[in-house]
């Protein structure tokens, strides 16, 4: 499906430095204050008060740092962290108490990819494996006593996704039917298998979960067949156009008319692979093309024609959106891998400089180490920081994926308005005919005994095609509707979801852990320094403004010494 | 002794400068490109504010240009074996980025240190090719300038000569090759080994240091390009999402600007102190040249010496007319031989010296420069979670649609 998930490899030097780092701390060699970050960060509360402003208590809450290890972000997030997609369970994500989901379906879980013997029913018997997937689903039926949830359990296979996914698209033309995942025959070839099936292992959950949280789809008997009937799935396959050109009567239809029933007319002519209706259908829609005389009555709204371009207009803001919302979390990526490089030359250089003869370099070095662990944290920051960040932004993704249902919903409406316009000129063309016929049978004394038969089997066409016309209204009119209602619901679903994720982005790049105070209280802490070369204090040096402000806040003194060239600064009750 | 950098932003004097005491002080600064095409060059002004007597006045204002800065190194490097010379900035750069301003400021930075340090320096100070550099009008310097033929430059020779003394001692030892002349003071070993692994900490700092001023600025490009799609994007939203929408793209754009300043900072005040130091080190390596010269010409010149006594005395027994010649030219010989152990032995003596202060300097400098990193971090860190924070009140206008 379309727009990439951005991965996020920790960089290899991640694990030498995390084990140089998380050693504790060797305190500052001078330092008459507590030296480690995990005493300052658990010990003085004025120093780093955990400021989080009252409306968003209830998203969520900066970890303790009481020492040196992260806890993980999706802990906060709860179940729904990992999966993300339009619908309800967006919000959910930040709501502390688990908003409720619309969907009947609490649960769908792919797992446990397995390979499989094909079995019969294939042209090349015998021939290969595929990989069968297990899906676990849980749902809350209403008829089950006492309640709790039941548990389906059943295997399928891609191809059964691919039947699941046809079968949809033609009972719910109109309708914005979420994409399913890609059949990527290249890329089955090129990857590697193991990593190649948790990819689809992957896009076939989401794809399941999205469908069931669809108000229409979700409750639709495809899905609930596919999802709970074990064995093999009894929907009928898409059949293959080899069976279909031995089907005579469908090639051209019965009576000529090109539809071999009534409800042939509900679905689109490409879709039946008539190749009679195909080159009618085809016919009318040239001469729409060309600017001839559409029949009455049946053109498209200017009011949907407005509201398409609307979207189309979506798409490409979100597409660029999305393009930028991948080089964002790539570049902020790229920093942190760069901090936890820089701070693993900075640790590098330390332990050499602690070898070496110099005593003065010595407590430099455990300076340079103290910068190093720093940089190292602030590495964790941003990429931690960053998971959360592509979680966020991944609503763009969706959305961007969202078009392409969009799209071929769009394209359902415009192929059921060509049927009808075919028929209507069909129709047109019939009648005139009939007219003639009759008008020259009317001649002849006694009427004509083949024109009457001709005339017959005309009056019969014409019925059918006027059935056919009947049929394809309805089914336009249906689709009309469903567009209309999934327009709106996309918008309002679009805003809500919108709105959270700029929600869970502002909050996680301000309030949480990677750009909060946190960060810059690391970064302040612990740098001792001297321009003159003689006297090496260990003093704590706090960040400028920051600290001003803290302090003044908090009405303690700052005390700022000139002493012999050094610039040392005190704090009074440190 | 204070190794001064001019704090970022401001030209000023180095920070000590009480009026009694004797002073110097020197700043490089207003570069102006000047001729034309190929030729094309960047010129700087250097004011010398003293009162030492040696000077001609309390201030003087010349035009040097980086080549002027190239002969003042190379005539010190000849004169005062055994000093830690200051080093310069890199000669050559790319043509593309001559005359980028960015390179223009950090090469008139370097200057500046390096000019300060020369002039902060106990010996150094007291040159006479100093005060030409400072105080000479421009076609003196000139002259000056053409007449260096480059025999004073270091052979790269030199240097690999000393690099393979470190590292295939072994290899010869096992090999049997005649080893060059070389010391056998195990303090000097471990020194030598001291200054080599230093250059790669260093250098690999400062790659990492450059890497990051890189990373800042891309994040600065993205950040402001996603908060023009972003605006983008809104324009399609209602009233209150929309203003969300315009708002988070203007604050990412603000950021934006305020990474490429950090990125600048870091590279001023962070990249460029480390930077200065691997040079340093080079600069260390290049007197460790000078010290083996200085010691091979002393062992040579005590052998040839030792020589020429056994054959005078052998003369003098002789009781032979040539022995007068031969005590003339044992003589002088003795007198170059002991030049020469002077020679070396100002130079060990100058290197331990020099060794202590260009520790406390690097102690200094270095500590400064992890300090501004640290001081620009907490800044950034800071404006990034003010502007991300100042949104949230904004979002809180906005409710959920119940029918949008």
């Amino acid at each position: 499906m379309m727009g990439a998930q951005y991965r996020l490899e920790p960089p290899s030097a991640r694990e030498e430095v995390e084990a140089l780092v998380l050693a504790p701390n060797d305190p500052h060699p001078l330092a008459a204050a507590p030296a480690t970050p995990a005493a300052i960060h658990g010990g003085d509360a004025l120093l780093f008060p955990t400021l989080c402003p009252h409306s968003l208590s209830s998203f969520l809450d900066p970890p303790a740092y009481a020492n040196v290890v992260f806890s993980s972000f999706d802990s906060q997030n709860g179940a729904s962290g990992s999966h993300h997609f339009p619908g309800r369970a967006c919000s959910s994500c930040l709501a502390a108490d688990g908003a409720a989901v619309v969907s009947d379906y609490f649960r769908i879980t792919v797992s446990d990819p397995q390979k499989e013997e094909e079995t019969a029913g294939s042209l090349v018997p015998g021939s290969g494996t595929c990989v069968t997937y297990l899906i676990t689903t849980k749902i809350d039926l209403p008829d089950s006593s006492g309640g709790g949830a039941t548990e389906f359990r059943v295997r399928r296979r891609f191809r059964d996704v691919v039947t699941l996914a046809d079968r949809l698209a033609k009972a719910y033309r109109g309708f914005f039917i979420p994409p399913r995942p890609d059949k990527n025959v290249v890329e089955s070839q090129v990857m590697h298998k193991h990593e190649f099936v948790e990819q689809r292992r992957s896009a076939l959950e989401k794809y399941l979960r999205r469908l069931a949280v669809h108000p229409v789809i979700g409750k639709s008997d495809e899905l609930r067949v596919f999802l709970r009937t074990p064995g093999k799935l009894p929907l009928p396959a898409s059949t293959d156009v080899a069976s279909r050109m031995l089907d005579g009567v469908v090639m051209f239809g019965a009576g000529g008319t090109g539809y071999a029933t009534p409800q042939d007319a509900l679905q689109p002519a490409k879709r039946g692979r008539n190749l009679l209706r195909i080159f009618k259908e085809l016919k009318q829609s040239v001469a729409n093309d060309w600017g001839g005389v559409k029949p009455a009555m049946v053109q498209e709204d200017n009011e949907f024609l407005e509201r398409k371009e609307k979207v189309q207009d979506l798409e490409q803001r979100l597409s660029i959106a999305s393009q930028q919302a991948e080089a964002l979390v790539k570049a902020q990526q790229d920093i942190g891998e760069t901090m936890g490089a820089l701070g693993l030359a900075f640790i590098k250089l330390a332990k050499f400089e602690t070898k070496a003869t110099y005593d003065s370099q010595r407590i430099r070095a455990a300076d340079i180490k103290h910068l190093a662990t720093t940089a190292v944290k602030a590495s964790r920051f941003y990429c931690e920081s960053n998971a959360q960040t592509v979680k966020h932004l991944g609503t763009l993704h969706e959305y961007l994926g969202l078009m392409l249902a969009v799209h071929s919903a769009f394209s359902d409406r415009s192929h059921a308005l060509l049927t009808i316009q075919t028929l209507l000129s069909d129709l047109s063309s019939l009648h005139a005919k009939a007219k003639k016929l009759e008008a020259a049978s009317s001649k002849i004394f006694g009427g004509d005994k083949s024109k009457i038969r001709q005339l017959e089997e005309l009056k019969e066409t014409i019925r059918i095609t006027e059935d056919a016309k009947s049929c394809a209204l309805k089914e336009y009119e249906q689709i009309k509707e469903n567009n209309r209602t999934e327009l709106e619901r996309l918008n309002r679903e679009r805003h809500d979801d919108f709105v959270a994720m700029l929600k869970g982005f502002i909050i996680n790049q301000g309030c949480s852990v990677a750009t909060s105070f946190d960060l810059m209280g690391i970064w302040s802490t612990l740098v001792t320094f001297t321009w003159h070369g003689g006297v090496l204090g260990g003093m704590l040096f706090l960040g400028f403004g920051f600290l001003e402000k803290m302090m003044e806040s908090e009405g303690r003194e700052r005390r700022c010494l000139y002493t012999d060239g050094s610039v040392k600064f005190a704090l009074s009750g440190l | 002794m204070i190794s001064p950098r001019s704090p970022p932003g401001s030209s000023s004097q180095s920070p000590r400068s009480p009026s009694a005491p004797p002073f110097l002080s020197v700043t490089v600064t207003d570069p102006v490109k000047l001729g034309n095409g190929v030729q094309a060059y960047i010129s700087y002004r250097v004011i010398t504010k003293t009162n030492l007597p040696e000077y001609q006045g309390p201030e003087k204002i010349v035009i040097r240009r980086y080549s002027d800065f190239v002969w003042l190194h190379d005539r010190l490097a000849e004169k005062y074996r055994g000093i830690f010379i200051p080093p310069l900035p890199e000669k050559s750069a790319v043509e593309k980025f001559r005359f980028s301003a960015e390179f223009i400021e950090m090469r008139r930075q370097a200057l500046d240190i390096f000019i300060n340090r020369i002039a902060s320096h106990p010996q150094l100070k007291q040159s006479e090719d100093l005060r030409t550099f400072l105080q000479e009008d421009e076609e003196t310097m000139e002259r000056a300038r053409s007449q260096e033929t480059g025999i004073f430059k270091k052979k790269p020779a030199d240097l690999i000569q000393i690099f393979k003394d470190v590292q295939s001692k072994v290899s010869d030892v096992v090999l049997g090759k005649e080893k060059p002349v070389e010391e056998s003071n195990p303090e000097y070993e471990k020194l030598k080994h001291y200054i080599f692994e230093l250059e790669d900490h260093l250098a690999e700092a400062q790659r990492q240091a450059y890497r990051l001023v890189k990373r800042h600025r891309e994040l600065g490009q993205s950040l402001s390009d996603f908060g023009k799609a972003i605006k983008l994007l809104g324009a399609c939203e209602g009233d209150s999402l929309g203003k969300v929408f315009a708002d988070l793209g203007s604050k990412s754009e603000l950021l934006s600007i305020k990474l490429q300043k950090e990125a600048h900072n870091l590279l001023m005040n962070f990249e460029e102190p480390l930077k200065d130091y691997v040079r340093a080190v080079q600069s260390i390596k290049a007197t460790m040249v000078d010290r083996a010269n200085a010691f091979r010409q002393q062992c040579e010149l005590a052998e040839t010496t030792k020589l020429k006594e056994i054959n005078l005395d052998k003369l003098m027994l002789m009781r032979s007319e040539k022995a007068m010649e031969a005590e003339i030219e044992y003589k002088e010989l003795k007198a170059e031989s002991e030049e020469a152990t002077r020679r070396f032995e100002t130079i060990v003596k100058l290197m331990s010296e020099e060794m202590v202060r260009f520790q406390e300097q690097k102690t200094a400098d270095l500590g400064l420069a992890f300090h501004e990193f640290a001081k620009g971090q907490a800044k950034l860190a800071n404006e990034i979670a003010d502007a991300w924070r100042s949104l949230v009140p904004k979002l809180d206008a906005c409710s959920p649609s119940l029918c949008s």
